[in-house]
């Protein structure tokens, strides 16, 4: 199953501070750790909230707001997808983590099949389309 | 399970590779490495559960095997005393001094897993005994597990894993890295194992179900880890990027009600583009070092292809009979002539298709292959060759092995009309 992993900013973070290089080479090895064990997916550290944008619908209205966003606690500093052979190993992997605050959050990915009725219907209509189409098919690699 | 079963259970995956390995080199036999990293996890059971895990699970685990190793050769030792004690014991000594060198552990450790991947995909081995071995040593899984996924007893499996380790022992396969040119004849045994578990997971070849994704996921980890283990290899990267972009289809081949979708009929959108993209670029890893061209990496120059094309009908057709023409050279086989065929039948038209179907008629090696009258059922329906066809695509239904697959022939050929 694949995994999301979030990583929350702190008020430090959203200030603009990088991190400390023994910080970074702490989680360089880290991201290694799971490179070689063949959990990590993809992996990225995100600007703080002054560098972003945020778009908020309502209705037909669309409102563009800059940041820096004022509600701190939730936001996403970095991720982590992670394919892993169940949430809880995804939870001690996430335990070796060079963290020393905060909450880091691990949220399964949806797969196709999790969707239900909504999914079935949408791809029954392309497999109807299919089976139309079915003289010209064949197989290939 | 409680939670912190389900914890240890976790710590366990994530650890029993390394340990094994490292017990490996410790009491030079697989079977014995395994009994004990089991011992280690039976202990771990008993304690953790109102201790904690330890901040170094995997070291705790180790040292937990060790001395239950000790204590063994101890107690053995006991029982034969004819034996000379101070030899034996200062050996224990110093093989567990070298192992126990904690700043050496981790690069040995890496060394260690890619001798454990070698032994465990030993020729000496038949093919199903390596797989089973490849997976509960290296992919963490338990028996059960791997007896769910390949829809056998469960008895069968462990019997095959205990088969497979007298095996090794028997023949006394050393713990290494094979060298020279003993290095690719095994480094492609491992590539096997590890591409069945997948065509396996990708491809079913028995049962209800066209795909269970959980072998895949099992295969490409074993892979990804190996292409850390051994990144010089084209071919290690060839067949993590051939796996890679196949897994990347999965969501896509599979209609609602579990039949296969084919390659050309899929919604590209619902393909995985993150592996689509992994893929990629573990074939320019493969194509950037600069050697010759093996089978995985053609094979995934292949599927690269097709993941390119935005649409189906954007498939650059020509390349891809180049590429199976490079195939048939370097790996020739019937299924690679197939292949070609099908390819053929796209680039320059059904008829050119067919006729290079036509002499796999009498090739032994494709007699039962379902594929074969599937790939010629289509040609000939292109040349409205509507009777023929049918009785081809029925061919073909009567030949598959997995219902699903069953059930789409049909229905081709019932589509004929």
């Amino acid at each position: 199953m694949k995994v999301m992993v979030f990583v929350k900013g702190d008020p430090t973070y959203e200030a603009g501070a990088m991190p400390k290089a023994e910080d970074l080479e702490e989680m360089g090895r880290f991201n290694e750790e799971l490179v070689k064990a063949g959990v990590m997916l993809a992996g990225e550290g995100l600007h703080p909230t002054s560098k972003s944008k945020r778009v908020r619908f309502a209705g037909n209205k669309r409102t563009v707001i800059d940041g820096p966003f004022t509600e701190t606690k939730e936001l996403v500093a970095g991720y982590w997808l992670w394919e892993v052979k169940s949430i809880d190993e995804a939870v001690e992997w996430l335990k070796r983590a060079p963290f020393r605050e905060g909450d880091v959050d691990i949220r399964p990915v949806f797969a196709p099949e999790d969707f239900g009725a909504e999914y079935t219907a949408k791809v029954r209509a392309q497999e109807e389309r299919i089976k139309a189409g079915i003289a010209a098919k064949h197989p290939t690699h | 399970m409680s939670d912190a079963h389900r914890a240890i259970t976790a710590v366990y995956r994530i650890e029993s590779p390394r340990l094994v390995a490292g017990l490996v080199r410790f009491v030079g036999d697989v079977g014995r490495a395994e009994e004990l990293a089991q011992d280690a996890l039976v202990a771990a059971l008993e304690k953790w559960p109102e201790s904690g895990v330890p901040d170094r699970p995997g070291a705790w685990l180790m040292a937990t095997a060790k001395h239950r190793a000790i204590d063994q050769l101890r107690r053995d030792k006991r029982l034969d005393r004819k034996r000379e004690q101070l030899g034996h014991e200062a050996e224990i000594r110093s093989r567990m001094a070298g192992a126990d060198a904690d700043a050496a552990i981790d690069e040995d450790m890496g060394d260690d897993l890619l001798r454990l991947l070698f032994v465990a995909c030993h020729p000496v081995v038949p093919p199903e005994g390596r797989v089973a071995l490849t997976l509960r040593l290296l992919g963490g899984l338990t028996t059960a597990e791997i007896a769910r996924a390949f829809l056998v007893p469960e008895p069968t499996i462990a019997q095959r894993i205990v088969r497979a380790k007298r095996t090794l022992a028997d023949a006394g396969v050393p713990f290494e890295v094979p060298r020279g040119e003993d290095r690719t004849v095994r480094l492609s045994s491992v590539l096997e194992v590890i591409y069945l578990v997948f065509n396996e997971g990708y491809a079913a070849t028995s049962g209800d179900d066209w795909l269970r994704p959980e072998l895949c996921d099992d295969a490409l980890r074993l892979g990804r880890v190996l292409a850390e283990l051994a990144p010089t290899e084209p071919e290690v990267h060839g067949l993590v990027a051939l796996m890679e972009i196949q897994a990347s289809r999965s969501h896509a081949r599979v209609g609602p009600t579990g039949e296969p979708v084919l390659l050309l009929d899929q919604d590209r959108a619902r393909w995985d583009w993150i592996l689509v993209r992994r893929g990629l670029a573990a074939l320019e890893r493969a194509l950037a070092l600069n050697q010759p061209h093996g089978p995985y990496v053609v094979q995934a120059a292949i599927a690269a292809c097709h993941a390119r094309a935005r649409r189906a009908e954007d498939t650059d057709w020509h390349a891809i009979v180049a590429l199976y023409d490079e195939l048939a050279r370097i790996a020739p086989s019937p299924i690679v002539d197939l292949n070609r065929a099908v390819a053929v039948g796209m680039a320059s038209g059904p008829a050119a298709g067919l006729a290079l179907t036509d002499p796999l008629l009498s090739e032994p090696a494709l007699a039962g292959y379902h594929l074969l009258p599937s790939v010629r059922g289509d040609l000939l329906a292109k040349l409205d060759r509507l009777d023929e066809a049918r009785a081809e695509l029925l061919r073909a239904a009567a030949l598959a092995g997995n219902t699903r697959e069953k059930e789409l022939l049909l229905a081709r050929a019932r589509g004929l009309s």
